[in-house]
């Protein structure tokens, strides 16, 4: 229950987080994407402010076995720069800068009763579940 | 280059950010979860008994964030959201995030907060990635025609 009523809470942090920095906001996504136009920098300081914080979160993380309710720390140990890596990043890119929506924001402006963004989460569910049908395929074994 | 003076929100974002760093280490730290978005809903379509529920309550969390910040925030103290983007455009947008956030293994809140927040080279990768084909749709939507 501890578990369930923290990570409800650090949703609930991360969402307002994402509203007052500006990231629901399409518009504001794509005047910072838009460098050749006239430029909003605002979602640099987005960055600069969490990887500020960030920074020395992990770095005592990878100093930790356990997390503070005794389970398990859940680090990523992949190192590879691989293909799925690259051209996830290129679909994905292309897809934000198309709507100015990433999966986070996408949620929050679903929550918020946004017809846009109640869409924009529809299909990148079933964007999620063709990749489940696609990696199915791709690492069966011939 | 010039710059949207009227649009730019130093200490808003500023702030935002340190909340979304406060959030991503509070998960890591307390739950021993990275908080990348992508993630946590596309491990619902796949369901593994005892992964579903810490799934659920963070996204109900985030859910709850736009009740939450229109109690706490005096009505009109932010930009109502501008979405240019047309119905198709937002269809087709949602599933190249959907497809490429799951191939990719990751999103702007994975690979570009906690992943760039503990270095790893993989996430710098990704994250230049994503935003490079960012600058390069907008550019072409905006100016190439």
């Amino acid at each position: 229950m501890q578990h369930r009523i923290s990570e409800f809470l650090i949703g609930l942090l991360f969402g307002l987080g994402l509203i007052l920095s500006g990231m629901t906001d399409p518009g504001k996504v794509i005047g910072f994407l838009d460098i050749f136009g006239a430029w909003d920098p605002s979602l640099a300081l987005v960055m600069a402010g969490a990887i500020a914080v960030g920074f020395f979160a992990f770095a005592f993380a990878k100093k930790r076995t356990v997390n503070f309710l005794g389970g398990t720390l859940h680090l990523p140990k992949s190192n590879q720069i691989d293909k799925p890596l690259v051209i996830g990043a290129v679909l994905f890119g292309a897809g934000w800068g198309l709507a100015g929506f990433c999966p986070g924001p996408g949620l929050v402006s679903m929550a918020s009763g946004q017809v846009k963004g109640v869409l924009f989460v529809v299909f990148m569910v079933i964007g999620m579940q063709l990749f489940e049908m696609f990696n199915r395929r791709v690492s069966k074994p011939k | 280059m010039t710059i949207d003076w009227i649009h730019f929100t130093p200490w808003l974002s500023l702030g935002g950010g340190i909340l979304l760093g406060l959030a991503s280490a509070a998960f890591i730290l307390v739950n021993g979860r990275i908080l990348g978005i992508s993630g946590i809903l596309g491990g619902l379509l796949v369901p593994r008994l005892g992964d579903i529920g810490w799934r659920i309550a963070f996204l109900l969390g985030m859910a709850a964030a736009p009740f939450v910040s229109g109690l706490l925030l005096p009505s009109g103290y932010l930009e109502a959201p501008r979405i240019e983007a047309g119905y198709i455009a937002i269809a087709v947008a949602g599933l190249l995030v959907g497809f490429g956030t799951r191939y990719g293994s990751g999103c702007t809140s994975g690979h570009g907060v906690c992943g760039l927040s503990r270095l790893s080279p993989r996430s710098l990768v990704s994250t230049l990635t994503f935003m490079g084909l960012g600058f390069l749709v907008v550019y072409v939507m905006r100016h190439a025609f």
